[in-house]
């Protein structure tokens, strides 16, 4: 057994890949699924179909797939635009690659996430926040906001999971998180399985973990709900 | 943007699309087979029947699909029994182990579908099955299975809609899906755009074909679900 532990350290480092990687896909995500709920509900026509093509089509084609043509397309993109507008070569670095396209995709599963939060909240208490004088953007962040939490939180969770899984997709472009790294440590130990089982464990932990976490925010969030 | 070479290559993705289909439908067809008996005992109240189901769907839904194909494809020879059994056979093919890995992978998510679905059924019904003298077996196959089929239906068209997009990982281990076509026609042309976005604009087919025929079959079996037309 002690060539895990030789290796331990290789696996580990790509952990830490996976997890900052995870993290700021998050955040774009989130980012993203906010904006596109707002114009899935808003009243401009444009901005809605915009909202459903983006969704329609991230949703309906695999991972992988959009991870590559943007992996392998945007370089050509970012430099022909690059062209354009006078700039030096800009290489796109397969982190940042991985970490867009990512949070562009789970962008649009958020979406729907948030819309249906959004419309959970009861009209009433949005009504009464434009009664008491707030802008748009206060009632937004004070009255929308915090009550779509709740209603929101179960789907962004499943959300977080499959994206924390769907990161194991960017060792195919070449990116060196666990998955590639334990590659690497089977290919020269030729005990691929065991290096595997590693990882797949290491991915329980960090869904086990988020779990708990989601549960602390469920609980956190829905202080003031009665529950049976 | 090249679309001559996408016209010459057509031949090549519809081959993959082929090769995407049977695997998604077989993977289905055997995930189906296994998920309903995985299904029936993580149901079961005898916690040592039920730990190793629910260890199973654990395992499988918490890790990448892709590491589970690894795990088979690249793993398997690992071991010297394997190696040298009839098995070997098996597993020294790329689309034995993507389709091996895509079935148990499916069987996982469709058994806790039905696991929560069988779970939710209403109790009346199975208090009033019990009242007309109906059997354990009977109960099952007569009240809970054709509720718990019903009521799963528009949860598993996600989740045939999800295989379909796990699917493309077959283009990873040499199999030529419309994945690995699109990997084809990108390193001899080196059209990134084209390529990918003919795959995915199949994929996007496939999956608005699915949702369609999801739609016209919940139409069927929900039909007593619908307010009556006046």
């Amino acid at each position: 057994m002690s060539y895990i532990v030789d290796y331990l350290p290789l696996i580990l480092k790509g952990m830490l890949l996976t997890v900052e990687l995870a993290l700021l896909s998050l955040l774009i995500a989130f980012v993203l699924g906010m904006i596109g709920a707002l114009a899935k509900l808003s009243k401009s026509r444009i901005a809605r179909s915009v909202a459903g093509f983006y969704t329609t089509v991230m949703r309906g084609t695999p991972e992988l797939v959009t991870m590559t043509l943007i992996f392998f397309g945007g370089q050509i993109l970012v430099n022909n635009i690059g062209e354009k507008l006078g700039l030096e070569y800009i290489d796109v670095s397969p982190f940042m690659a991985g970490v867009l396209t990512i949070g562009f995709i789970y962008g649009a599963y958020m979406t729907e996430t948030f819309r249906g939060g959004i419309l959970a909240v009861s009209r009433g208490e949005i009504e009464a926040g434009y009664a008491f004088g707030m802008t748009p953007i206060q009632v937004f962040l004070r009255i929308t906001f915090p009550a779509m939490v709740r209603h929101a939180l179960p789907g962004f969770g499943n959300n977080w999971l499959v994206l924390v899984k769907a990161t194991a997709l960017v060792s195919v472009i070449g990116l060196q998180d666990m998955v590639y790294n334990a590659g690497l440590a089977g290919g020269s130990t030729r005990k691929p399985f065991t290096f595997y089982c590693v990882v797949a464990f290491l991915f329980l932990i960090i869904t086990g973990i988020s779990d708990v976490g989601v549960r602390w925010m469920d609980r956190r969030y829905s202080v003031g709900v009665r529950r049976a | 943007m090249d679309i001559q070479v996408i016209i010459d290559n057509l031949p090549l993705y519809f081959q993959g699309l082929r090769v995407t289909i049977l695997l998604v439908v077989s993977s289905l067809i055997l995930g189906l087979c296994l998920a309903l008996p995985i299904a029936l005992l993580a149901t079961s109240k005898n916690r040592w029947v039920s730990i190793v189901p629910k260890a199973f769907i654990y395992f499988f839904r918490g890790t990448p699909l892709l590491v589970q194909m690894f795990m088979i494809y690249h793993g398997m020879g690992q071991f010297e029994a394997v190696h040298e059994s009839f098995l070997w056979v098996i597993f020294k093919q790329a689309y034995a182990c993507a389709l091996l890995a895509f079935a148990l992978n499916t069987a996982a998510y469709t058994a806790e579908i039905l696991r929560g679905t069988i779970e939710q059924t209403a109790f009346g019904e199975i208090e009033a099955a019990k009242a007309c003298g109906m059997s354990n077996a009977m109960i099952y196959r007569r009240i809970i299975l054709p509720s718990t089929f019903r009521r799963a239906l528009p949860a598993y068209g996600n989740e045939v809609i999800f295989m379909l997009h796990g699917s493309a990982l077959a283009g990873v281990i040499t199999i030529v899906d419309l994945f690995g076509a699109a990997k084809i026609v990108n390193a001899r042309n080196f059209v990134p755009f084209e390529s990918f976005i003919t795959a995915g604009l199949f994929y996007l087919a496939l999956t608005f074909l699915i949702v369609w025929g999801f739609k016209r079959v919940e139409r069927h079996w929900h039909a007593y679900l619908h307010p009556r037309e006046s």
